[in-house]
């Protein structure tokens, strides 16, 4: 049955962002727990004993207050933290200390680009929390258990959620780019979501076109990648306008994406679900920010991606759209940067990341930082071009290979034999024998027919293999044909 | 008093499976203690600031410095039941 009424999707997300700090949240125990031996950063703080006392990791008091200055928020001058009470042996001590109605940040924005349109999101609020154990699950003989490794548990985690101001899954995926982005630039979070660092639990629901009211909202969670938060919402969008159309209710509840199937799948009811009995901690002192302390933490922000954008359209006079292109990533904009100092031609450089390169890396899947190329070696094929050694066409052939060779691009070209052929007498034969071949092009061309040089030099740039220096081809050939 | 549902219902957040003479017992014990905790409602608190906190203290941070942890076997000693270096439950499904 096709959906019949146009609905709006209104969407919201809750986006987890682990911390890069040395040690966990409230105790002393090592953060890194990626690839340790199962419960081996484990303490007695973490493991809830009784009498021990958490006490807060500046830095990642410090990483919060940071982002939540780059995602333009407020901070209120006195934070605290609370227990957020519920029983799930991802959290051995029954509860996770986490912020309820005093978090650090809140009230905040960022701007989203998505099909060419920039859109203003709400940042409902900021708030530090600690990480969870990770849970593994055991079947084998007839037998089944969990099982559970506390190294995750008490790392740092900021949740960061948005207002429902987004309108579609296009949307929603640059808004987690762009929160990605945002910890990536000042450096408080990798925000590598394959391995967990960055995670999404993302609100959606449907509404007619041209109403106000909210529907009811469905929750879809764990979602791991920019991919699935895209593809989990047109599923569920289509979902619930189908439902709706046919008359059902949405009922209010949390679904799981089964990434493999891409279905969302219902997971539990919300109605029973949650009490979380959250009452203050009393085991941690409340946070006072002074104006001076947000100062100097202001001071020590980077250059954030929409004024690194901005710089790009000032500095460099690109046009809005590349500079969104070239601040997409980190790793592009320091590409970009480190090419422009050695060949101080932004607009060049600029069309051959955003075309060629951008091209090769999306045809591999692969990122500009992975690639065993680097700005020297884009520079040195740019100034081939320059000097006439090579055509615009053979350098996207170099391009390429060096890419993934690492090689110099200047061998490149000695060793596959692209140097441009540049030799007069050499092309002057073969224009005059292209003009021989083709006595009807000539024809066009005394006619005023001027498609006709065009096709010559196709015939001369296929004679020589493509080496020819174009310019050159052109100049001869309006000689030879001139004089006919 | 407090009713057999909110007996109930805080038993299951609590994970307690408690018996039915448990359940009366806790009603009755609940209930007189709320109400022993009303005295605190006769205490004139306009012109006070809510507060969170009765220590005298704030911002106490530690540097973000990694110390040694414990060893897996004093981690897992005071586990109900362990399967190789992990604590072991009964299945959990999300």
């Amino acid at each position: 049955m096709a959906v019949t009424t146009t609905y709006e999707p209104v969407i919201g997300l809750e986006t987890h962002v682990q911390l890069m700090t040395q040690s966990k949240m409230f105790c002393s125990c090592s953060a890194a727990y990626a690839g340790a031996e199962p419960n081996t950063h484990v303490c007695p703080v973490c493991l809830a004993m009784p009498g021990v006392l958490p006490v807060m990791n500046r830095l990642a008091v410090e990483y919060a207050f940071m982002t939540g200055l780059a995602l333009n928020c407020q901070i209120p001058e006195a934070s605290k933290f609370d227990r957020k009470n519920y029983a799930y042996p991802d959290l051995l001590k029954g509860y996770q200390i986490s912020q309820f109605d005093l978090p650090f940040n809140i009230n905040g924005w960022i701007t989203v680009e998505a099909e060419g349109v920039t859109t203003r999101v709400g940042i409902t609020r900021a708030h530090l929390e600690e990480d969870t154990a990770k849970l593994i699950h055991r079947h084998d003989n007839g037998d089944s258990r969990s099982l559970i490794d506390m190294n995750r548990s008490g790392v740092p985690l900021l949740e960061i959620v948005s207002e429902p101001d987004l309108r579609s899954p296009a949307e929603a995926r640059a808004y987690l780019q762009k929160i990605r982005l945002i910890v990536r630039t000042l450096g408080v979070s990798t925000g590598n979501m394959e391995e967990g660092a960055m995670r999404c639990d993302v609100n959606v629901s449907l509404r007619p076109v041209g109403t106000e009211k909210f529907g009811t909202k469905v929750e879809i969670k764990n979602l791991n990648s920019a991919r699935s938060v895209l593809r989990a919402l047109e599923y569920e969008i289509e979902r619930q306008a189908r439902a709706l159309d046919s008359g059902e209710l949405i009922s209010q509840e949390t679904r799981g994406w089964d990434e493999d199937k891409s279905v969302t799948f219902s997971q539990r009811s919300k109605e029973e679900a949650h009490d979380y009995r959250f009452f203050p901690e009393p085991d941690l002192p409340p946070v006072f920010i002074s104006a001076e302390w947000v100062e100097e933490l202001r001071a020590r922000l980077p250059e954030l991606p929409d004024q690194r954008r901005e710089r790009y359209v000032q500095e460099f006079q690109l046009s809005p759209y590349d500079a969104v292109q070239l601040t997409s990533s980190v790793e592009v904009s320091h590409f970009f940067e480190e090419t422009v100092r050695l060949y101080p031609n932004p607009k060049t450089v600029a069309n051959w990341i955003e075309g060629d390169l951008f091209r090769i890396l999306r045809e591999r899947d692969t990122e500009i930082d992975t690639l065993p190329m680097g700005p020297p070696q884009l520079v040195e094929l740019l100034q081939l071009i320059d000097r006439g050694t090579i055509s615009h066409g053979t350098a996207k052939e170099v391009l390429e290979d060096a890419a993934f060779s690492g090689k110099s691009p200047a061998s490149i070209v000695k060793e596959k034999g692209l140097t441009q052929i540049s030799d007069t007498e050499e092309l002057n034969r073969a224009a005059a024998a292209a003009i021989a071949a083709n006595p009807q092009a000539l024809a066009d061309y005394k006619a005023g027919k001027k498609q006709a040089m065009g096709f010559l030099t196709g015939q001369v740039m296929r004679a020589t293999g493509g080496k020819a220096n174009p310019a050159l081809v052109n100049e001869i050939l309006r000689a030879h044909l001139d004089k006919a | 008093m407090i009713s057999r549902e909110d007996v109930d219902h805080a038993a299951m957040l609590a994970r307690l499976g408690l018996t039915e003479a448990e359940k009366q017992l806790l009603q009755t014990q609940l209930s007189s203690i709320l109400e022993y905790m009303q005295a605190l409602s006769q205490v004139d608190t306009s012109g006070i600031p809510p507060t969170a906190q009765v220590i005298p203290l704030r911002n106490v941070f530690r540097a973000d410095e990694p110390a040694t942890s414990l060893s897996v076997e004093d981690v897992l000693s005071n586990a109900p039941d362990r399967e190789d270096d992990f604590f072991r439950f009964p299945p959990v499904f999300e």
